[in-house]
């Protein structure tokens, strides 16, 4: 009959009128967020990375500044380099977590912050001490381990760099590129592996 | 001097605190003020009041109107709406003022000057004058006209001309656009719109609005179902409401007729265009909800009681508003020629009809409909205008017409064969 759908519409807008409204006032409230967001301000664990640059060789938009130096003693033995410049350009990131995926020892993860607006465009590329000095509280996207231990961005402690990581890597820290190492470099022996190849 | 108003309240206050003396003792009661001689002063005065009264309440009525419907409209539509400034934003409108008092005010070059700057002076003038005969309360209205019926659809069409004034002194396309379509439209809507008044004033035996009042028994919302509602659809469609809003359609043509205008000449028209909705509320409440007559207290809270009946039409049009989707210019004239237009004659000569032989039971003269010929009115006129609204909506239904002009008529399209 005519008009009926006219006040099957009606009575939609009044049922819509009597539920409260679904908007979220976004400062004040706020939706839970996933733990496995994939937000700015990465977490990066300075114990873990060894500077192979994997993540600036991954990233899809070239957006990943590594400048590392190698410890004077101990790289041939595949020892661990220090890292001076570690730019990420959040301003053209798109957090497709590709850099995350790539790195081989869990020493990057992704943040969950998403608040990060800036005047300039420079203020937006996250420096290296900017990434040692943040609370770090790692997204569990792509590292299971953090998912598996239920670990939540939001509520839980920021997590030292021995518990992120699949496994313990005691000395890892005693053999941290920039610290001398005390040992002996066998010159020789690097050699003697390159000409097997 | 012989007051105008002598039956508004407020004037009649205003008057006989400043003027009364011995000579309007009969009247006013007491001494005024002003010492004899005077009272010419106190005229003025009591007029002002009035005018200002009425002025600055229909403004302020439509800026609580604005913030009335984007709150109930962003409900409507399971949002929030304006929630910042003040308490449930209730300060947004004044937000809105200030913007738009210190945005620039244009005038295109190729325009025409002095009839681009009358637009929004005649649609609020058309706005205000319609107020005149409003009676918000008992003995509360500027004006008891005799024709207070036909005053109204009088004033109220001259909206139409300010909004072809619009469309052509802005020497803009799409103000154009809008003023052609909202002049087919608007003309189309006056005839049902006037159509469906001639129920109540023949019932009422007056144009009187204060007369229309005193004549309802019964709310002739019951009494002439289909009169109300060819009046309201016909009056959404005289405001531009949603539903008919072909003429500033925003998907369509910029602004329609008010695409040129910014600043206080936009703030002007839009401020015409809410308290119409609020005199078009109030309108439908006098003339089909008892205006300010309630169940008790008529006389003290009389002003209570329209205010309710105003507040329940203008949640209707919100509630419309929020609901239906734009129509197009054919809907908007099949619906006006083929559904509203048989209506209302069909609801003028059942009342005509009913009036007829009621007023020959009193007599020769037709005298007053009483209150249990109105309850055998409407239980006439109820199930006649929901079998009317059955039969004319089927026939109204419009479908989509395909065009006949094949596009090969027009144009020559080779065939593959040929080109090769």
């Amino acid at each position: 009959m005519y008009g009926l759908g006219l006040a099957k519409g009606l009575m939609v807008t009044m049922k819509n009128f009597i539920r409260p409204p679904f908007t979220v006032q976004y400062p004040e409230e706020r939706l839970p967020q996933h733990p496995r967001f994939r937000g700015e301000e990465f977490v990066w664990y300075d114990e873990r990375c060894t500077g192979c640059a994997s993540c600036a060789k991954y990233c899809p938009l070239g957006i990943i500044k590594i400048v590392t130096s190698p410890s004077e003693t101990a790289v041939l033995e595949g020892d661990k380099y220090d890292i001076e410049v570690f730019d990420i350009d959040i301003g053209r990131c798109m957090f497709c977590g590709l850099c995350v995926e790539a790195c081989p020892y869990d020493a990057l993860f992704m943040g969950s912050g998403f608040e990060r607006g800036r005047y300039q465009r420079k203020d937006l590329v996250i420096s290296v001490d900017e990434l040692r000095q943040a609370v770090k509280r790692p997204s569990t996207w792509f590292r299971p381990q953090l998912e598996n231990a239920r670990y939540d961005p939001q509520e839980g402690e920021p997590l030292a760099w021995e518990d992120v990581g699949r496994e313990k890597w005691p000395w890892h820290k005693q053999e941290k590129a920039g610290a001398k190492i005390n040992r002996t470099v066998h010159r020789g022996g690097a050699e003697s592996s390159q000409d097997k190849k | 001097m012989v007051p105008f108003l002598q039956d508004n309240v407020i004037y009649r206050g205003v008057y006989c605190w400043l003027g009364g003396n011995e000579g309007n003792a009969q009247w006013c009661g007491g001494d005024g003020l002003l010492p004899g001689g005077y009272e010419w002063v106190a005229y003025f005065v009591a007029g002002l009041t009035i005018m200002l009264i009425l002025v600055n309440g229909a403004l302020l009525g439509a800026a609580v109107f604005v913030w009335a419907e984007r709150r109930l409209l962003a409900r409507f539509q399971a949002r929030r709406g304006p929630n910042r400034w003040g308490p449930w934003g209730i300060l947004q409108p004044i937000a809105d003022l200030v913007k738009l008092l210190i945005k620039e005010d244009i005038i295109p070059t190729a325009a025409d000057r002095i009839a681009f700057t009358l637009v929004p002076i005649i649609m609020l003038m058309s706005l205000l004058l319609s107020l005149a005969v409003l009676p918000f309360a008992r003995n509360t209205y500027l004006a008891n006209l005799n024709i207070g019926v036909l005053y109204i659809v009088a004033v109220s069409s001259m909206t139409t001309i300010a909004i072809f004034m619009a469309g052509w002194a802005s020497a803009n396309k799409f103000a154009m656009f809008g003023a052609m379509r909202g002049v087919t439209m608007l003309i189309s809507y006056e005839i049902p719109l006037i159509l469906s008044l001639v129920g109540v004033v023949l019932i009422a035996g007056s144009m009187s609005l204060v007369s229309v009042v005193e004549a309802q028994y019964l709310p002739f919302i019951l009494v002439q179902p289909l009169g109300a509602l060819v009046f309201m659809l016909g009056i959404s469609a005289e405001l531009n409401r949603t539903p008919f809003d072909i003429l500033e359609a925003e998907s369509e043509i910029v602004a329609g007729y008010h695409t040129e205008y910014s600043g206080i000449k936009f703030a002007l028209i839009q401020a015409a265009e809410m308290a119409g909705v609020l005199a078009a509320s109030g309108f439908l409440a006098t003339l089909f909800l008892g205006g300010w007559s309630g169940p008790f207290l008529s006389t003290q809270l009389g002003a209570l009681w329209f205010l309710m009946k105003l507040s329940f039409f203008v949640f209707l049009f919100i509630w419309i508003r929020a609901t239906f989707p734009r129509l197009r210019i054919d809907q908007i004239m099949a619906f006006a020629w083929k559904f509203l237009l048989p209506l209302a004659m069909i609801n003028f000569l059942a009342t005509a009809v009913q009036v007829y032989f009621f007023g020959f039971y009193h007599g020769d003269v037709p005298g007053e409909i009483t209150r249990n010929e109105q309850w055998v009115m409407a239980a006439i006129n109820v199930p006649l205008a929901v079998a009317s609204i059955v039969a004319f909506g089927h026939f109204a239904r419009e479908g989509i017409r395909v065009p006949a002009v094949r596009l090969e008529s027009i144009v020559p399209i080779p065939r593959v064969a040929e080109v090769d």
